[in-house]
């Protein structure tokens, strides 16, 4: 047990409280902030993860993962505000 | 020799740092009452236990390629982290969802 440990248990009781609020969330922001953040951690998890069994050639997957992540959210804000993935509403002026 | 264990404890204080932000915006997360509040707990985490984090990382890994991937990752979070906050809270913002406000710190309505 060396830091490694104590950071992986601190990341997986944070993860815990954040799924927490993903479920529990009143609003649907509440939901993808909730989300979002439980993809920084779940990259960092898997950076520390890598140290901590001594094979840190995961970083590769913590790399994409955390690219994804920031796609993932961006897509699912554009459908929460357009309703549409494609193109935009043409009310998007009075919006924007 | 004595340079491995200055590198040691740089990664035990960085990764314990960077745990405690962790927690603290876990905590946050929970704990905070509006959801503009709540981006703030999640700020914390992402930015701040993030970056102490792979930190300690690169302290612990020492001058090598896995280095390089740990500022690359960095970097990303960096760029991308913020970004998705900032476009989360003026979404929210934009599809009127009203922040809780304190005593004499209501919005003047009077443009709309």
């Amino acid at each position: 047990m060396d830091q490694f440990g104590a950071a992986t248990a601190a990341l997986l009781v944070c993860m815990a409280m954040t799924l927490i609020r993903s479920i529990a969330g009143p609003t649907v922001f509440d939901r993808v902030l909730a989300v979002n953040s439980f993809g920084t951690k779940t990259v960092l998890l898997i950076a520390v993860y890598g140290f901590l069994t001594g094979r840190p050639d995961f970083l590769d997957l913590a790399l994409v993962y955390a690219l994804m992540n920031f796609i993932g959210t961006i897509a699912v804000m554009k459908f929460t505000r357009f309703g549409d993935l494609a193109g935009m509403e043409e009310d998007e002026e009075e919006i924007l | 020799m004595n340079g491995a264990l200055v590198a040691e404890v740089l990664s035990w204080i960085f990764i314990f740092a960077g745990s405690v932000f962790v927690l603290i915006g876990g905590i946050g997360l929970i704990r905070l009452p509006d959801f503009y509040t709540r981006i703030h707990a999640a700020g914390i985490t992402d930015t701040m236990g993030a970056w102490l984090i792979l930190i300690g990382l690169m302290f612990s890994a020492g001058w090598t390629l896995i280095t390089v991937k740990l500022f690359m990752l960095l970097f990303f979070l960096a760029a991308t982290s913020p970004l998705a906050s900032h476009a989360l809270a003026k979404a929210a913002f934009l599809r009127g969802l009203e922040p809780m406000l304190g005593r004499g710190l209501e919005i003047e309505n009077d443009h709309d």
